[in-house]
């Protein structure tokens, strides 16, 4: 075969990769600069921190925003989970029983109460009293928030259980069985058991989950000591014309949701480490 | 006499797939009879259908004279008489060694805590990881978990013992100890049948062996006879391939 001319050279006299990628950088550092400029320009500061910021009317928020609000907001999520876990491990169960009409039974109801806002069940239970003359639902509006929270969480904290229950390896119900355990003592004793420590992350993502959707109790028509946080922060921000209420709302969720987030993928992050 | 294990015609498909062609055997109380093979003869599905893991497509399987096959019959409890160990341990991972013993006495049993956890101690002391009560299955080396399986199937006071591939999920250095195990139960006279892939077992310790290919037994014997001086084409094929790998 023939010597090959020398092909190093044509690449000399375009730009190196490197060369590249420092003017690419810089072209995003100088959009983001005339951005932030832009903006900074733009917005009137002085109105915004008015409405959004302002000190007094965020005064007036304390001490309710924690006594009043923020206890209702964790009552609701706490008592919703509760509900949505007991009930989400029963659907589970069910969705993987051999009796087949538990099964339909099962995927019914995840598909309807996953596949529906969960404000329109909301909406949907304040019409209860209207369609079961003389049922209530107890622990009056408590009741009614933690039972729309929990139609709804269990329907997705349903399917959390499910896949821990099929991750336990089939060999730890033979193990179980050829002890003399029974089908259901194995269940309680030997799968449940490491199914739920399995779904412990999750789980914690679908309390945060529950925290933020307790706000649809603003849909009930709660009042006075019943409200929890965005109610309160809608309430008082109507009261003062001004969104400040409604922020400081939103920061006392973040203070809530941002460390239990970080909790789920540090739990996560462990899953497995004791086996 | 009964027999400890008697199965009667046995078949097994799984779907289209027969993998139990029709097995008849029996273990006699106090035996220790060793079923060998290439892997896919079946021999794991016919020691799982004893205790009616797998559930025998046609045939019967009689444990101690009662007919388990029939549908009336209380599996639970006839399962509580036959200890099984796994190739891959089973243990209950999320209990400590002691309470993994402890669980089926318990909850099976119906023993107090105290008498639960006295046989568990003297169980896990006699296959040697009685040092090891408090920690973890998942702390442990595969040959403690095996030897803790052992234990926990002991436990029961079952009166045959069922070993699945007990050694061959383990690393080879490790084997000795279970085997140990495993050749103590044997001379204390209990019942056992064992799947296995170690001949130097099979042949000392076993009082027949039983060889099995493509779902039925080809050669059923002595385990001097059957491992050392092989009647069946097959079975000497088998076996050269497992004792010379390198031929």
């Amino acid at each position: 075969m023939a010597e090959q001319p020398k092909t190093a050279e044509p690449a000399r006299a375009r730009l190196s990769p490197r060369k590249k990628q420092q003017i690419s950088r810089g072209i995003q550092y100088a959009i983001l600069a005339v951005l932030l400029v832009g903006v900074i320009l733009y917005a009137d500061w002085g109105s915004l921190a008015q409405n959004f910021a302002k000190g007094e009317v965020a005064r007036e928020a304390l001490p309710d925003l924690f006594t009043i609000a923020l206890r209702n907001t964790i009552i609701y999520a706490v008592g919703g989970f509760v509900f949505s876990f007991v009930l989400g491990l029963v659907l589970a169960l069910m969705r993987l029983s051999q009796v087949l009409p538990y099964r339909w039974i099962a995927i019914l109801y995840i598909e309807i109460f996953r596949g529906l806002p969960a404000l329109l069940i909301f909406l949907l239970i304040t019409f209860l009293p209207l369609a079961l003359p003389g049922f209530e639902v107890p622990f009056g509006t408590y009741g009614q928030g933690i039972l729309g929270l929990g139609l709804v969480g269990s329907a997705y904290q349903a399917e959390v259980f499910r896949a821990g229950l099929q991750a336990v390896p089939k060999g730890q119900i033979e193990a179980a069985r050829s002890l003399g355990m029974s089908a259901f003592r194995a269940q309680l004793t030997v799968v449940i058991p490491q199914a739920v420590r399995m779904v412990i992350p999750p789980t914690t993502n679908q309390f945060v989950a529950l925290l933020k959707d307790s706000s649809l109790v603003l849909f009930l028509g709660v009042s006075g000591e019943y409200v929890e946080l965005a109610k309160f922060g809608n309430d008082l921000a109507s009261q003062f014309a001004n969104a400040t209420p409604i922020m400081v709302a939103g920061v006392t969720y973040l203070i809530v949701t941002i460390p239990l987030g970080y909790l789920a993928s540090r739990l996560e992050g462990r899953k497995g480490g004791t086996r | 006499m009964t027999h400890a294990i008697e199965l009667r015609d046995l078949h097994k498909h799984f779907g289209k797939n027969e993998v139990l062609k029709g097995i008849d055997m029996t273990v006699d109380p106090g035996q220790v009879v060793c079923v060998i093979g290439p892997s896919g003869s079946g021999k794991s599905t016919l020691l799982r259908c004893v205790n009616l893991l797998e559930t025998p497509t046609r045939g019967k399987v009689f444990v101690e004279g009662v007919e388990v096959t029939d549908p009336d019959v209380d599996i639970d409890a006839v399962r509580r008489r036959i200890g099984m160990v796994f190739q891959q341990f089973n243990l209950f991972p999320h209990m400590t060694v002691l309470e993994n013993v402890m669980i089926a006495q318990r909850r099976v049993l119906k023993r107090s805590k105290k008498e639960a956890e006295a046989v568990a101690r003297e169980n896990l002391e006699k296959v040697g990881v009685g040092a090891k009560c408090d920690a973890l299955p998942g702390q442990l080396s595969g040959g403690q978990q095996q030897r803790v399986a052992i234990a926990r199937a002991l436990a029961m006071n079952p009166d045959l013992m069922l070993f699945d591939e007990p050694t061959s999920a383990l690393d080879p250095e490790l084997v000795g100890d279970v085997l140990t195990v495993m050749r103590k139960l044997a001379e204390e006279g209990m019942t056992m049948m064992v799947v296995t892939h170690e001949m130097g077992f099979a042949r000392q310790v076993a009082d027949r062996v039983v060889f099995m290919d493509g779902g039925v037994i080809v050669e059923d014997g002595p385990s001097s006879q059957v491992i050392g001086d092989p009647q069946h084409e097959r079975t000497r094929t088998f076996l050269h391939r497992v004792l010379h790998p390198e031929d």
